[in-house]
């Protein structure tokens, strides 16, 4: 087997200051992999390095691609990347709105996404738009309204359907449950957890929550100062970490 | 004859934990560990609180990270292993009913316990029939099952957790206190449930504070004080 991502060396750099460094690491096919560190430490650099939205200074980020199997996503070129990001990979981000066109309906915002992707039958279109609200429980009677009348939860909910319909094979995350109530977050948890069985998908989760990355996540890496400074099981980073930084980290967290 | 080959195989292991934000401080926990479990056999951890029978349950599962030694669990090292292969196993292989029912809150008791089964791939119909009948004879009432098993009573979290842990038919596995907060007649069903469990061949390791239990389904005792480092004075 071959793994979905490989990714060596990677470095980027803001002027003279580190954003990350020397990071690599393997993903393979159904992996979900957490990235966990606080603010500043270089994980949302990292993911956008890998996902493309930032061209890093130096590595590799190798994806094994459906037709022509692994490929360096940094040297291809820019339609080639463009159209992975459409169907192979999907990014999620922490606030709905970026992920999501706020003057569109919701159907639209699922649609697009598949017309990217050459499908033009309208009533196709609308059917998988309709089925893949109602995976992500946002009720069919509310196809047409735009996602500003939708609360936070349901806006984060439309932007992972719109993600999901072209059924990528890898999905960036960034803080997919930050800044949602903590019973809107579990009910995201758990769709999230079914997605990602159901579909065999891999994913790279972005998360300060150490709580979100023991459900969600197989593996962790820890970053700190833009370097990973410990990774491996997710439970047995959390529950014997070997790094002071990752034991000053678990040890934080507050019990409830 | 049972037990020849085994199905786990544990060598010379130890493990010891450095404080890093506590001056760095070295705490030897356990060095020159072995067991051997065979299939169809109950070995049971026993040693007074702290000697390091969760310890080495857990590392047995991978929580732990061993300084030397061998952990093999059919054929992987778990000492050794890639997270990859250590999920593989889990998923698998290597079955562990812990203390604590640890879930995403919000998900139905059902589902919680056919969870094992659906990431194996088996069909959902199937997976949640097979849950039923295990909390239908752990005694879960059926209203609860499409409750959250995170409001539950203890005892209750207890059988959904045993009911989760067996749900797969795990050729190795590991059981914390598995009868410790049960009334008489759920503790004969959680026992009923080892013996069936070693009948089909699965090696089994155990902590258990019920004597009489231990006693009934365990064909050995292994204290764990011979495992523990001699403490510098």
């Amino acid at each position: 087997m071959t793994p979905l991502l490989q990714v060596h060396d990677l470095a980027k750099f803001y002027g003279p200051r580190r954003g990350c460094e020397g990071v690599s690491f393997d993903l393979w096919p159904g992996e979900v992999m957490g990235i966990v560190g606080e603010s500043g430490s270089g994980k949302s650099t990292l993911l956008s390095c890998l996902a493309g939205h930032l061209p890093p200074d130096r590595g590799e980020v190798i994806f094994d691609t459906r037709g022509q199997g692994p490929r360096d996503t940094l040297t291809m070129s820019e339609p080639e990347r463009r159209m992975l990001m459409r169907t192979d990979w999907a990014f999620v981000h922490q606030h709905a709105r970026d992920g999501l066109r706020m003057g569109v309906s919701a159907g639209g915002n699922v649609g697009e996404r598949l017309m990217a992707v050459g499908a033009r039958h309208y009533g196709h279109i609308r059917e998988q738009a309709i089925d893949w609200l109602g995976r992500v429980e946002i009720a069919a009677d509310r196809v047409d309204d735009k996602p500003q009348a939708f609360s936070g939860g349901m806006q984060q909910r439309l932007q992972i359907a719109r993600n999901l319909v072209t059924g990528p094979r890898l999905v960036f995350m960034d803080e997919p449950t930050g800044g949602l109530d903590v019973s809107v977050q579990a009910r995201l948890l758990d769709l999230l957890r079914g997605l990602v069985r159901e579909m065999g998908l891999s994913a790279i989760i972005v998360t300060h929550d150490l709580a979100v990355v023991r459900l969600l996540a197989d593996r962790l890496m820890v970053m700190k100062d833009g370097r990973v400074v410990e990774d491996g099981l997710t439970d047995q980073v959390l529950d014997d970490p070997q790094h002071g930084y990752t034991q000053l980290l678990v040890s934080s967290v507050l019990q409830v | 004859m049972k037990g020849t080959q085994a199905m786990i195989e544990i060598e010379n292991l130890s493990k010891s934990f450095t404080l890093h934000n506590q001056g760095g401080a070295v705490i030897p926990v356990m060095a020159g560990a072995h067991l051997h479990v065979g299939p169809g056999d109950c070995v049971a951890l026993t040693g007074s609180s702290g000697a390091g029978k969760s310890t080495l349950m857990r590392m047995i599962y991978g929580n732990y990270r061993a300084n030397a030694g061998r952990i093999l669990v059919g054929e992987t090292d778990v000492a050794r292993a890639a997270p990859r292969d250590i999920i593989q196993l889990r998923r698998h292989t290597l079955g562990y009913v812990s203390q604590f029912l640890r879930v995403v809150p919000r998900v139905p008791t059902r589902d919680v316990v056919a969870e094992p089964l659906l990431i194996l791939g088996t069909p959902r119909e199937a997976a949640l029939a097979r849950a039923e009948a295990l909390l239908a004879r752990l005694n879960i009432p059926e209203r609860l099952w499409s409750l959250s098993p995170t409001t539950f009573s203890g005892g209750e979290q207890q059988r959904v957790n045993i009911a989760r842990g067996f749900a797969h038919a795990f050729p190795a596995l590991l059981l914390d206190e598995p009868t410790a907060s049960l009334d008489a007649t759920n503790r004969e069903v959680v026992l009923t449930l080892i013996e069936e469990a070693k009948a089909r061949g699965a090696a089994i390791i155990g902590i258990f504070h019920d004597e009489a239990a231990r006693a009934r389904v365990c064909d050995r005792e292994v204290d764990v004080t011979a495992f523990t480092p001699a403490r510098a004075a």
